[in-house]
């Protein structure tokens, strides 16, 4: 591919990523919410992350198959813990990252 | 500016450090991340100048792997855009809840904020919007720090990755251990316990069932409106 190529593909690629950035910031950030969408809005992050993580942590990549042994799952156990626990978003990411390299060694 | 500004006191170097300070759990994920896409760039044969072209552009990890993945099979450039426009298309949400906490902000500020707004730099902002210590400029300064680091770890992975051996430290998890604990925070109160619970039967359902990307905004507007309702009887029966 060429420069030109490499352009109007990351540059297509950047505006349908900007535009859902961008847009409803621009628009809602100037009016007056009404109530229940702030309060819809407010579980929105909840759900999101969740959403994010479940199937990593309970299927299978490969073939999308159901899964309740993962290490990914059975780590994320202590690590929920230590999150409740000391609520540190670093420490947090550290702890993960140890339990799941043992997990490699041991699994 | 038209709207008062209450950080006035604040010096910059405050803000940017407690920008970095919030910023830094992001940076140790997008790292690995980072390098490992890199690498798998440079496996498919693009050059490390388009590797930095596509992460300054685009800044959407999930994104730009289906994009290495999709050029490495051949596909056409805007078979590739739509996708990423698909996948993307989750950060509507963000936005918009991202929305609340910035009202009345002139349009060039939120046209800058915008650029930076990924799953992780909305997740740990929403969090710290709760917070009265933070605000704009400190999210702001979050959002590009996480984007600078995304930038320099893809064109790093790009030019040495071949150096760095796979799963190593358990790098694979640390964007898993970030949302487990950024979860955590958004757990306020038993409504919010459950709207999670929601989303994570929905998601994998929905993960098993259907094909491509779907889960991620399906499962969220569902359970959010679930979430919403239940919420909105538990209010009215009391």
């Amino acid at each position: 591919m060429t420069l030109s190529d490499y352009l109007f593909l990351f540059g297509g690629m950047g505006l349908v990523t900007y535009l859902p950035r961008a847009l409803p910031l621009l628009y809602l950030a100037q009016k007056q919410l009404p109530q229940w969408l702030i309060d819809w809005l407010s579980l929105i992050p909840v759900a999101v992350l969740s959403a994010l993580l479940a199937p990593s942590l309970f299927a299978n990549v490969a073939d999308r198959s159901f899964s309740l042994g993962k290490p990914e799952f059975i780590v994320a156990i202590p690590t929920l813990l230590f999150a409740l626990k000391t609520r540190s978003l670093g420490g947090t990411v550290l702890v993960g990252m140890g339990l799941y390299w043992l997990a490699g060694l041991f699994i | 500016m038209n709207s008062p500004d209450n950080h006035q006191t604040n010096s910059i170097s405050s803000v940017l450090f407690q920008g970095a300070s919030a910023a830094w759990p992001i940076c140790l994920g997008y790292i690995p991340i980072g390098l490992a896409l890199g690498v798998l760039a440079q496996q498919t044969g693009l050059p490390w100048w388009s590797v930095a072209l596509m992460s300054i552009l685009v800044f959407a990890g999930s994104a730009q792997f289906i994009c290495v993945a999709m050029l490495g099979a051949g596909a056409s450039i805007p078979a590739i855009i739509f996708t990423t426009l698909v996948v993307n298309l989750r950060h509507l949400l963000m936005s918009s809840a991202l929305a609340v906490y910035l009202p009345q902000i002139n349009s060039r500020f939120l046209a800058l904020f915008a650029y930076g707004i990924t799953d992780e730099s909305f997740a740990v902002n929403m969090t710290r919007f709760r917070d009265s210590s933070w605000d704009r400029w400190r999210a702001l300064t979050l959002n590009h720090i996480t984007n600078l680091v995304w930038i320099l770890a893809t064109v790093t992975g790009s030019l040495v990755g071949q150096l760095v051996p796979q799963g190593a430290l358990g790098i694979d998890y640390a964007l898993t251990g970030m949302f487990i604990c950024l979860l955590v925070f958004q757990l306020n109160g038993r409504i919010y316990i459950i709207t999670g619970l929601i989303a994570a039967l929905i998601s994998v359902g929905w993960y098993l069932l259907i094909p491509g990307d779907s889960y991620i905004v399906g499962a969220s507007v569902c359970a959010a409106t679930l979430g919403y309702f239940l919420q909105r009887h538990h209010r009215s029966s009391k």
